[in-house]
């Protein structure tokens, strides 16, 4: 039998060190501490890693100081919409979910449309049908909206300037460093250092060709989002060295009401195969176009790099700054963790190894 | 100025040849013909690589011979519910749309998520709210509904027997081959030889030498009997003059496919995928396109093992992609074609700056 490992997150994101309560730092180092537990102990009883990634997903949904589940964040109506996909490493089956606003357990139900499904994804309203057919636990989708995130898209909505006037184009605005869209200091939750910048230029890769293109007007629409990205998810390797794993979030604050991130989308948010398995949290938009879970198991593959290699060079080298971060863990037993935002909720263990939690 | 080339597919399916009426391969090829004149007059007229692609693939879902746009397959409630994606390789800006039942172009509302939207992906009701914001080209949901397609859903509904009863577990089904799930070979478009596929786990997965957990076989082979094999995705991929690679991809899903289902076509890395080094876009089974990601596959292989676009997609296709599950069309910056597929038939066609052009069907 191989070694068992773990990694899981609570989101990436822009939490100054000095700007956390020493209460919600403290409460947030239990909750990693206990959910990393439950993940422990499933992998010390030879459940397969798939089992792991789900118990230790739907404890973290269970937790409002986590953005998925209960506590998860809302769109620009003030409503929930909820998604999850996960990938058994083994076989590469996977299940992914969107749109979810009454199921307790959006993981649950994207391993429902897995194993009991002729398909690997659904959303909406078809979504919320097979959970009603297959019986999940569902309740009030009120019972999802906290008044935390309420005060969320409030200030959310208040700090968007360029908003859904997407009519309007303002090639003067995307410039401009100092408008009003730059992140409000005054919550506590930004990171002190944090500049929303022009980051999408400086990373195109180009062909080296004349740009007579206009800059599109993304940059700007950007910045007019919090950047609290906060999904959850977890990796894990299995004492029969089958790797998977799963991620679950509410969106983005003040999203787009069926705006769709890398949550569910196996390959961008999630991936898992004979390699590896990736969990992703960040900017879900900046994940599907780098397609960046995918992408660590291609580096390992292709270019034969070990785990913690590929993990660097998509975080650090590939995915824009401050767009966010990931967990991994490999078939033989490794974990790698990375992120390029100030803070990133995460904790780990190996079988005969060290667990750890972290922050920053 | 490098080299334009443009390569777009009508979908990957089980036609046999013998089983094509003269008329239908007529209008058919006619079609492909039209269409790549589309495709060739963008990049000749220097259009970039993204509007090119959007082009041909509206031209494709005008056309009811293919399934989307108008003559998308319709779900297991007889509704259409339409999906597209477009990627622009030079930036990495994408967008997509699932769950359309009103719009007429579903690229061209993907493209205005890429460009007017800060998201890439909307579906459903969000997004058919988006596109009445944006003003696109909207139609009553039945003017999408073709007869042949109604047709095609009451046959798919006979011939599921497993059909919704999701709750009934019964191994037993799943490894016989004489079953009752068998395509039906009387409405001529069933390859003769087509066998239905009978998706084990163990033949496709890499367990690394250890002993199998135990799990039960799962239900999925037998449920994928159920769904009629007809893929017909539109999608076209281009490479403008400029060297800057573009993908697009449209459809209406799987016959009988559960209301809600999303399949590889507005998925990034799956259905479509365009970067720096080549523009893909698939056609199948787009639950095994989705776990297999195969449009990035293709992109990764060039790219981390240095191979030529031609060897990327034979790999991809005919060692990765599971036997009859679809094909793809593809075109690299430096001006080259590949288009592989590993089921009977994929309507096809490619061109290529000072070269040739062709279509095809098998």
């Amino acid at each position: 039998m191989g070694v068992w490992a773990i990694a899981l997150h609570g989101g990436a994101g822009m939490i100054a060190k000095e700007k956390m309560t020493a209460d919600w730092k403290k409460r947030t180092e239990a909750a990693l501490n206990e959910i990393l537990d439950v993940g422990i102990a499933a992998l010390r009883n030879s459940l397969p890693a798939v089992e792991a990634v789900e118990l230790v997903v739907r404890a973290l949904e269970d937790n409002t100081l986590f953005n998925a589940g209960k506590g998860s964040v809302l769109t620009n109506k003030g409503t929930v919409e909820m998604e999850a996909s996960i990938m058994d490493g083994r076989s590469k089956n996977c299940g992914a979910v969107s749109g979810i606003s009454t199921v307790v357990h959006p993981v649950s139900l994207a391993r429902l449309v897995m194993d009991n499904s002729p398909h690997v994804y659904l959303a909406f309203d078809g979504a919320e049908e097979f959970a009603r057919q297959q019986g999940v636990e569902t309740v009030d989708t009120n019972t999802f909206i906290t008044e935390e995130n309420r005060e969320k898209l409030e200030n959310a909505k208040k700090t968007n300037s360029v908003e859904l006037d997407f009519s309007e184009h303002a090639p003067d605005d995307l410039n401009s460093g100092d408008n009003e869209d730059t992140r409000t200091n005054g919550n506590g939750a930004a990171h002190a250092g944090y500049n929303p910048g022009q980051r999408e230029i400086a990373n195109e890769k180009t062909n080296d060709h004349p740009d007579r293109f206009a800059i599109k007007k993304k940059c700007a629409l950007h910045q007019v989002f919090k950047a609290e990205f906060e999904t959850v998810g977890c990796t894990a390797v299995d004492v029969w060295g089958n790797c998977a794993a799963a991620t679950s979030t509410g969106g983005l604050v003040n999203k787009m009401s069926g705006r769709i991130g890398d949550t569910p989308i196996v390959g961008a948010g999630t991936y898992a195969n004979h390699l590896c398995a990736v969990s992703g949290t960040g900017r879900g938009e900046e994940f599907i176009k780098h397609t960046v879970a995918k992408e660590v198991a291609a580096i390992m593959e292709y270019k034969e790099l070990p785990l913690g290699k590929a993990v660097y060079k998509v975080i650090h080298e590939k995915l824009p700054e401050n767009m966010g971060g990931l967990v991994a863990v490999s078939t033989s037993g490794e974990v790698a963790m990375a992120f390029n935002t100030p803070s990133m909720f995460r904790a780990s263990a190996q079988e005969g190894g060290e667990r750890m939690i972290g922050i920053w | 100025m490098g080299a334009w080339a443009v390569a777009f597919h009508g979908g990957a399916g089980m036609i046999a040849k013998e089983k094509m009426t003269a008329d239908w391969k007529k209008r058919t090829e006619v079609a492909l013909y039209e269409i790549l004149a589309i495709g060739i007059a963008a990049l000749k007229n220097n259009l970039t690589a993204v509007e090119a692609v959007e082009l041909v693939v509206r031209a494709l879902e005008e056309n009811t011979l293919f399934n989307a746009g108008k003559g998308s397959v319709l779900t297991n409630q007889g509704t259409v519910e339409m999906e597209a994606s477009i990627m622009d390789g030079r930036t990495k800006d994408c967008g997509a749309v699932s769950g359309l039942s009103t719009v007429v172009h579903p690229v061209s509302l993907a493209r205005l998520v890429m460009d007017n939207s800060p998201h890439v992906y909307l579906a459903f009701n969000g997004a058919e709210e988006f596109a009445r914001q944006q003003g696109v080209e909207m139609a009553d949901t039945e003017t999408f509904i073709t007869e042949e397609n109604r047709q095609k859903l009451e046959m798919a509904k006979k011939t599921n027997s497993i059909e919704l009863d999701l709750c009934d577990y019964t191994p037993g089904l799943i490894n016989s081959r004489g079953d009752k799930f068998s395509c039906n070979n009387e409405n001529g478009i069933v390859h003769p030889d087509h066998e239905p596929v009978v998706h084990r786990e163990h033949e496709y997965a890499k367990t690394n030498g250890r002993f199998d957990c135990g799990h039960v076989h799962r239900k999925k082979g037998a449920l994928y009997q159920a769904c009629k094999a007809e893929f017909e995705t539109v999608g076209c991929t281009a490479v403008d003059s400029f060297g800057n690679c573009a993908a697009a991809t449209s459809t209406g899903g799987l016959v009988n496919k559960m209301s809600g289902r999303i399949g590889d076509t507005p998925i990034i890395g799956a259905g479509t995928y365009a970067n720096h080094l080549c523009g893909v876009s698939g056609t199948g089974r787009g639950e095994e396109f989705i776990k297999h990601t195969v449009a990035k596959e293709v992109a990764a292989i060039m790219e981390y093992k240095d191979l030529p676009l031609g060897k990327a997609v034979y790999k991809v296709v005919h060692e990765k992609l599971p036997e009859n599950m679809g094909g793809l069309v593809a075109v690299s910056a430096s001006g080259e074609v590949a288009m592989a597929f590993n089921t009977p038939s994929m309507f096809r066609a490619s061109a290529q700056e000072g070269g040739d052009r062709m279509i095809g069907i098998w």
